[in-house]
């Protein structure tokens, strides 16, 4: 009786934790982005070195990040970085309103139904990992810290597209 | 002896309760970080300054002129 009560005990504060499960983290492989169903074109990224932003209207350090994105793309594309920035707004006339006050070249999808970011359950917003040619993260950004941040990615885009 | 099941029962149901607290994503703050949430939002506070003299019945007893009828 005792031993199957401590047991419940332990069940129940283990299912506490793993609803807080960890995000991924660098070196594990990035989920396939055409299984969650995400609204727009999922462009094809074999080979490619791959920044993946996690962005929201709402977010006040998306609205930063958003043209150092756009000025990497521009840099680094045509040697091979793709941008793929994943919007998370309920509306997406919300998305809309953001992309005409922060355009972007890159490729812009919606998971409307958090589905893809329930899976990588990101930290914070916004979070960026960025891929290796493999679709591992090579590295991953816990929010932007503006020149810091930037700096960070160059160094690192330009070490994978060497 | 009594207290011993007493006791289990007690963290049994402490630890359901736990199982019913959840984080807020950090996706699904799009309401929480809007403007009209912080508690120094102009238009929140000019609604709590009506509510209250309105309740109060003290128009201008935050030295704008006013009948203090509540009327309004």
């Amino acid at each position: 009786m005792k031993t199957k009560l401590i047991t419940l005990i332990v069940v129940q504060l283990l299912g506490v934790f793993l609803a807080a499960a960890a995000p991924l983290k660098e070196g594990d492989t990035f989920p396939d982005l055409t299984q969650f169903g995400l609204e727009g074109s999922v462009p094809d990224i074999h080979g490619k070195v791959v920044l993946v932003d996690f962005f929201a209207s709402w977010c006040h350090p998306c609205q930063e990040s958003f043209p150092v994105m756009e000025e990497l793309y521009k840099q680094y594309a045509g040697k091979g970085l793709v941008i793929i920035a994943i919007n998370l707004d309920k509306n997406k006339s919300d998305m809309d309103d953001f992309l005409k006050s922060y355009p972007a070249s890159f490729v812009i999808l919606r998971d409307a139904n958090n589905k893809l970011v329930s899976q990588v359950k990101i930290p914070t917003m916004p979070s960026s990992f960025l891929l290796d040619r493999d679709g591992k993260v090579h590295a991953f950004h816990r929010g932007f810290k503006g020149e810091e941040t930037r700096k960070q990615y160059v160094k690192e885009i330009e070490a994978l597209l060497k | 002896m009594k207290t011993r099941p007493l006791l289990l029962l007690a963290l049994i149901a402490t630890t359901s309760l736990l199982a019913g607290c959840v984080n807020v994503q950090p996706w699904e703050r799009g309401n929480l970080a809007d403007p009209t949430m912080s508690e120094t939002n102009p238009l929140g506070a000019m609604m709590t300054e009506h509510m209250w003299f309105s309740r109060e019945a003290a128009s201008g007893g935050r030295g704008v002129g006013g009948g203090g009828c509540g009327c309004n």
